[in-house]
């Protein structure tokens, strides 16, 4: 279950969602390519994404729609809610949890559980893809390197015939540990009204 | 020896190393060489200008030209001897933090001379400090600035550094006056002090000192956010202690104040603060698009950085604006396009120039408060000292706290009560304070002693007990300590991505936060600064891989360094190698390559039926082999998961390897090297199709070369094939399974098969290929 939103916020997002909706019920993916904004976004194409995979949606949920309702556009928003100011060790660690379940969805493309060295050369590979040089060989170094690091800090130790399949979304939670994710990945727009927490 | 006066040049003791050595400075007739001398020391007279007999001066003394330069270099040795020092000692520098103890030897220094009767020199000049011994210690802050947490807590430090300093400023003068009014007899010396004097006092003595900051901090190993929140404090009060300063020097002199003024006092804190930046930009720009051109001339590009820097700072200085300001602002600005443009060794040189001037000018300034303390006229007011060490405190504290308490509100990382703990103690005061106290006008301020005498128990009290203490305190209140480990490419990577997917969520939200303008920012830079700043193609480069350059860098100099390893060294010690995840990724640009695309499905059956059949192949073969008797790790019951993870690592690598192999020589036949050499070296095995980006292929090889593990399986099958060989259906049944795993459009799989059952004989396409079938439709 996610965090709950506050209703004031919840106003402001309604408004925005009508606004980017052009007043239907509904929004589609082009409506989001209508974005003028988004459009030097490097990973424009799986932000979007992001908002129509089920899996954000809920716990169990699984594949992708073709339109959404206001209810999941603010679900998906309130991945982004800042934790709250009194908040236990427990639900800073669940809170942690979402996020960066948030962010294993984005990276596992075909919904399989784990990240695999492809999967990740398209993250790195997009990332790159608006610095001007398409440079293909080096984002696949930096990939390479990058699920060295993961197969080092979650595996450990390797035999030379061994194989790392991906990262699972548990090596995942330890890779990015010191990340603080709870506190980076944020949007004050959530975050207006600190003091009135809606329960 | 006794000190000879001499006429016109003054008698000076130097010291060396604690030994009293005085020497005797001749008048200006030693310029006539045609006096012999004995390397005794004696006036000279006019006399002996008519020796007969007397030898050339084989040994002249004359030590009034290098006076200067040699004292000089005398007090630079002695720090620097003493810094020393201080490491050889065992203990010690874990219990008194540096800065105590060169005020300690600066005050045994200045003893020594006052002991001998001379009057210790006036070495803490405020002209000195401030334009020889402060610029490094504030330059190398400025350039090695943690850009990222600055600017995230800039916010914060910016309250802390104004409303902390103007508070303390007001609270201390103000009740200082107060207490000197009231708390005294009418007649006494503090009666007499103003309001403005206890202001400008106040304001004087309130101002956090950088210098101290960095040395106390730096040996304590604090949690980046307190190190960037309290030394970005005192880097940025400087702007509200010059204005201050001036302000109330001003007022002092006039005697009156006016709200007009008043008004003006405010707006010239805004032109100092942000006129200073300015400077310091525009000379970071300068220096910035200096460095595109030298390429040529590597070997001065770090005598621009430092000349630009300091030229920002005097710049800053002639208009009374803020130099520190300027020289953090330059510094900050020119880094990351001169590092982007200059050599490797251009940037370990500034770098360490850097960190060498100011350690020597930090152990240079604590070492003259020592000094300075001896020899400094005092004027010690019980009262006066007391009432204004507890107000500091007190200040300190209490605007801590209050400003924490409002700062809260606004945070999204709150400061927790340890954290308002360490900021307020690590609140330490230093050199500024003493040579601005230095500054004052002895005529419009009688009571200078009184207040130097002040400032140097504050400083002391600060830098001695504070300083002492907060280690220990640190690890009492168990504060979060930095982290060590180095910042990994998975961070880099996911830092980025959370930088471009929170701006995605603001434009999608419509709201203009910071992630947008941070963007925007960004997009403004890459797209005209860059270009201008950045020479030739570095400019184009982006963060990420400037990163994984750097680091790459790093890992081979560490390669190097530790006698050229076989392994490639990771961040995280273990024996995870590439070749766990694929083989050695090639850095050669390679020509357009096969990428498989299959998809995980598919994979599964394929490795299904591969692990079906070798382990059929591996049951029978088990009893024949030696070499599974000898180490079989099939026999644990790991053969599933060992073999479908090397036929993924084999399927993944061979696409790499296939340029490398063209040029295996041909070793001696009937070996199972040859066998791999053959197979690796026949260029039809491994044709290059041009357009294959469009064609998903998939290669599957039994065994690679590379892997040591393929030993194993070209081996048993060499057995098999020398024991075995009129058993057909072993031989058989390797062929058909790899074949049963290809793609229709690959023939060429076959002729690997073929060769490695037959090994040696016949490298040649073999009529086999009929037998390929569409394995998946």
């Amino acid at each position: 279950m996610v965090s709950p939103v506050c209703s004031k916020q919840i106003g402001v997002l309604h408004k925005r969602f009508k606004q980017l909706s052009h007043n239907e019920e509904t929004l589609r993916r082009d409506h989001f390519n209508e974005i003028d904004d988004l459009a030097f976004n490097p990973i424009r194409a799986q932000i979007i994404e992001a908002f129509f995979d089920r899996r954000n949606f809920h716990q169990n949920g699984e594949g992708k729609v073709q339109e959404i309702g206001f209810e999941e556009f603010v679900v998906v928003m309130s991945h982004f809610r800042p934790p709250s100011a009194h908040m236990t060790e427990e639900q800073r660690g669940k809170t942690r949890r979402e996020k960066l379940r948030f962010l294993f969805n984005m990276h596992d493309t075909d919904n399989d559980g784990i990240i695999t060295l492809e999967e990740y050369r398209h993250v790195v590979e997009e990332l790159l893809s608006r610095s001007g040089t398409l440079e293909k060989e080096t984002a696949k170094c930096i990939a390479d390197a990058a699920m060295l690091e993961v197969a080092s800090i979650s595996v450990g130790h390797m035999e030379p015939d061994e194989f790392y399949e991906g990262i699972t979304f548990e090596h995942f939670l330890k890779l990015l540990e010191r990340f603080e994710i709870e506190s980076r990945m944020i949007i004050r727009f959530l975050n207006m009204d600190t003091t009135t927490l809606c329960k | 020896l006794s000190a000879t006066t001499c006429a016109g040049s003054g008698c000076l003791p130097v010291f060396l190393e604690g030994s009293v050595f005085t020497v005797a400075v001749a008048s200006s007739d030693q310029h006539s060489p045609i006096t012999a001398h004995s390397g005794s020391h004696k006036a000279t007279d006019h006399g002996s200008h008519n020796n007969t007999g007397k030898a050339f001066p084989v040994l002249d003394l004359n030590y009034e030209n290098v006076r200067v330069p040699f004292e000089i270099s005398l007090w630079v040795l002695l720090a620097s001897l003493m810094k020393l020092g201080f490491h050889l000692v065992p203990h010690l520098s874990n219990i008194v933090p540096e800065s105590c103890l060169l005020i300690v030897v600066g005050l045994l220094v200045g003893g020594i001379i006052r002991g001998t009767g001379e009057t210790v020199p006036p070495v803490l000049d405020s002209k000195l400090f401030f334009y020889i011994l402060l610029p490094p210690i504030i330059l190398d802050a400025g350039y090695f600035l943690p850009i990222r947490p600055f600017m995230e807590n800039l916010g914060t430090i910016l309250i802390f550094a104004v409303v902390g300093t103007l508070w303390n400023a007001f609270f201390v003068g103000g009740l200082l006056y107060g207490v000197c009014q009231i708390g005294t007899e009418s007649s006494s010396i503090l009666s007499r002090i103003g309001l403005l004097q206890c202001l400008l006092f106040g304001s004087i003595i309130s101002a956090v000192d950088p210098v101290a900051v960095l040395a106390v901090f730096e040996e304590i190993h604090i949690n980046e956010l307190l190190h960037i929140l309290v030394f970005g404090e005192s880097l940025l009060n400087d702007a509200v202690t010059v204005v201050l300063y001036h302000l109330f020097e001003e007022f002092s002199g006039i005697g009156s104040v006016t709200l007009l003024k008043g008004f003006l006092g405010v707006i010239s804190f805004f032109v100092v603060a942000l006129g200073g930046v300015l400077v310091g930009v525009l000379y970071g720009i300068l220096a910035a698009f200096t460095s595109r051109f030298t390429s040529h001339t590597r070997v001065i590009e770090p005598l621009f950085v430092f000349l630009y820097s300091y030229m920002a700072y005097l710049s800053a200085e002639i208009f009374h604006l803020s130099g520190i300001m300027a020289l953090i602002a330059c510094g900050a600005v020119m880094r990351p396009y001169v590092e982007a443009n200059i050599s490797h060794k251009s940037h370990t040189t500034i770098k360490y120039f850097l960190k060498m001037w100011s350690s020597v000018s930090e152990t240079l300034i604590f070492i003259f408060l020592g000094v300075a303390t001896v020899a400094g006229p005092h004027d010690w007011n019980w009262t006066f000292v007391t009432v204004t060490v507890i107000l500091c405190l007190v200040a300190r504290v209490i605007g801590v706290v209050g400003l924490t308490f409002i700062i809260n509100k606004f945070r999204i990382v709150k400061l927790t009560t340890k954290d308002q703990f360490i900021i307020a103690y690590g609140g330490l005061r230093g050199a500024i304070a003493f040579s601005l106290g230095f500054l004052l006008n002895k005529e419009h301020f009688p009571e200078r002693e009184i207040f130097l005498t002040a400032i140097i128990t504050v400083i002391f009290f600060t830098v001695f007990v504070q300083g002492m203490t907060i280690k220990p305190l640190v690890e009492l209140l168990a504060v979060k300590k930095k982290q060590e480990a180095k910042r990994s490419i998975n961070e880099e990577i996911h830092t980025q991505f959370l930088d471009h997917l929170l701006t995605g969520i603001e434009d999608i939200c419509g709201h203009y936060g910071h992630h947008h303008w941070k963007d925007k920012l960004n997009r403004f830079n890459k797209k005209y600064v860059k270009k201008c700043l950045i020479a030739g193609e570095r400019s184009k480069e982006p963060q990420l891989i400037a990163f994984y350059h750097k680091m790459e860098m790093k890992q081979a100099i560490q390669l190097v360094e530790s006698g050229g390893g076989i392994k490639m060294p990771s961040a995280v010690p273990s024996t995870v190698s590439m070749q766990n995840i694929q083989p050695r990724p090639s850095t050669k640009p390679a020509p357009e390559r096969a990428i498989p695309q299959l998809s995980k499905n598919k994979e599964e059956e394929i490795r299904k039926i591969l692990r079906t059949n070798l382990q059929r192949t591996r049951q029978r073969l088990r009893s024949y082999n030696r070499h599974t008797l000898v180490a079989d790790p099939y026999e644990d019951g790991l053969s599933d998961l060992f073999l479908k993870k090397q036929k993924m690592f084999q399927i993944e690598k061979k696409l790499k390897e296939m340029n490398t192999y063209l040029t295996v020589p041909a070793p001696p036949p009937d070996s199972p090297t040859m066998c791999r050499a053959r197979l690796a070296s026949d260029p039809q095995a491994y044709s290059i199709k041009p357009a294959s980006n469009k064609v998903p292929m998939i290669q599957v090889d039994l065994a690679s070369p590379q892997s040591p593990d393929s030993v194993n399986l070209l081996d048993e099958f060499g057995q098999a094939n020398q024991q075995e060989e009129e058993e057909q259906g072993l031989m058989m049944k390797p062929p058909s399974r790899p074949r049963e795993a290809k793609k229709p459009s690959e023939e060429d799989e076959a002729k690997d098969q073929q060769r490695l059952m037959r090994c040696l004989s016949d490298p040649g396409p073999s009529a086999d290929e009929d037998e390929d079938g569409a394995f998946l439709p």
